[in-house]
């Protein structure tokens, strides 16, 4: 990989196997190469030594970018269709139900709030029904209702889907608050540092014992993680 | 409502200014409106009008098409290719300095006094144009949604018509306008020098008869077919493209 032309190493001995069916939230300081390990593994980024192994059959593997990535030019609905493999048919009504964007199938990427596109690239990527579904911090830059809003979506849609997650977030909570596991992050260059479970309820992971986890993590991972 | 009476004022202040000065002039060389309309009407009962109007219409479209197609798939390779674009961009640089009558007279020269010649002198002066543009155009694609159209499987032909077509939209846009302007003026010296038909070679016939009103009747009308393609075609079709736009408040 080059950075101003000068070639320089981002990641080595970097290594983790995900459990199909989980969440896991990968954590690191930015530019610490996790954006880097999300092209790799979406066959983006060639630029390396090393090998991901999928398993066997037609795995689909998709992604929310931290841009939306809309195409501008066609409507909510032609955008989430045309990611639908040729043929395919699938009721995504529920879908838009589910995201609340059911009132604006028409209109275009334009015409809609930052919230509301990122809505719409999660209906993209769920009514693929994919095997994997990786997210590049899907919800910065978002106000905290809105990303509160659409993290509940996600595991919404998550739940009712059985697809293995992997979300790239600097925002601690935001992983503890979602993930089965945390694979933390770091160096220069980069390996993971840190694998903890997150073993509460999602519906208990709030108030005081949220802040003790977290406090804890901060503890053990001082160097990674920064509350 | 207010832009389009101001519009027709300004037409009809054109055609004002030019009476006037015909008035003025007083000479069979300067013919005002009025004669030019008599000459137009009288060719345009005799069909003369509308047969050579057709004629160098059709070579327009052929010229236009072909210089659109080969000067795209060039522009858009030389885009995304920087070594085709170093190899290439010289030649570019030749043939868009390259005088449109020295190409037109080679090509009479070297192909014969053939329709194959007229349309493609037109098509080789146009296609370096049009290689610029969509160059531009192919350099602007967006990779983020190339990325995208990869991570979701779209096939080669969506991926054209969803992503990358869309994209060069407005460069194909400004290729064609500056194409038909351009393509037309070169179409009538074509037709001057070596076909036997068409608006050129009518304002030819008439230029060595010294009928300045014959001339500028076949200018007015050609002008008028450019202008009538302008609004009933391109200009819908542009927003029909770019409803997607949002509309500035």
């Amino acid at each position: 990989m080059s950075v101003d032309g000068e070639e320089s190493e981002i990641l080595r001995d970097l290594a983790f196997t995900l459990q199909a069916g989980t969440f896991t939230c990968l954590i690191g300081p930015s530019g610490c190469g996790k954006t880097t390990t999300l092209r790799i593994l979406l066959g983006l980024d060639h630029d390396f030594s090393g090998t991901v192994t999928m398993p066997a059959g037609d795995v689909r593997t998709v992604a929310v970018f931290q841009e939306p990535r809309l195409l501008p030019w066609r409507t909510v609905e032609q955008n989430v269709r045309l990611a639908l493999p040729p043929g395919a048919t699938p009721d995504i009504q529920p879908l838009f139900t589910t995201l609340g964007l059911q009132a604006m199938l028409d209109r275009y990427p334009s015409e809609l709030s930052l919230g509301l596109e990122r809505r719409v690239a999660l209906a993209r990527a769920f009514a693929v029904m994919p095997d994997v579904l990786l997210l590049d911090e899907p919800f910065v830059s978002l106000d905290e209702h809105t990303a509160e809003r659409l993290r509940e979506l996600l595991v919404e849609l998550w739940q009712r889907h059985a697809v293995t997650v992997l979300m790239v977030t600097h925002n601690v909570r935001e992983a503890v608050q979602l993930a089965d596991r945390l694979l933390l992050m770091n160096g220069r260059p980069a390996k993971i540092v840190g694998d903890v479970a997150v073993p509460m309820e999602r519906s208990k992971r709030s108030g005081v014992r949220l802040q003790q986890f977290l406090d804890e993590l901060t503890r053990n991972h001082a160097q990674t993680v920064r509350a | 409502m207010k832009r389009a009476p101001l519009k027709l004022l300004s037409v009809l202040g054109f055609f004002l200014l030019w009476a006037i000065i015909a008035a003025a002039a007083n000479s069979p060389d300067v013919p005002g409106p009025a004669e030019v309309g008599v000459f137009v009407a009288r060719e345009a009962s005799s069909g003369e009008l509308f047969y050579n109007l057709a004629v160098t219409l059709s070579r327009v479209a052929a010229a236009f098409l072909i210089s659109l197609l080969v000067g795209s798939a060039i522009g858009i390779v030389m885009g995304q290719n920087r070594t085709v674009d170093r190899i290439l961009d010289p030649w570019i640089i030749i043939f868009v300095n390259l005088p449109a009558l020295v190409i037109i007279v080679l090509c009479y020269i070297w192909m014969g006094l053939t329709e194959v010649a007229a349309v493609t002198a037109v098509a080789l002066n146009k296609i370096p144009n049009v290689v610029i543009t969509m160059r531009e155009g192919a350099r602007s694609l967006d990779p983020k949604l190339s990325e995208m159209a990869h991570v979701f499987r779209f096939s080669r032909m969506r991926t054209i018509r969803h992503v990358v077509l869309p994209q060069l939209q407005p460069f194909i846009a400004a290729a064609s306008r500056s194409g038909l302007a351009l393509i037309w003026k070169i179409v009538l010296v074509v037709e001057l020098l070596g076909r036997s038909n068409g608006v050129g070679f009518q304002i030819h016939l008439y230029f060595q008869l010294f009928d300045v009103a014959a001339i500028l009747g076949y200018t007015l009308a050609f002008v008028a077919v450019m202008l009538a393609i302008e609004f009933s075609v391109v200009q819908p079709l542009e927003q029909h493209l770019t409803r997607w736009r949002p509309k500035p408040a």
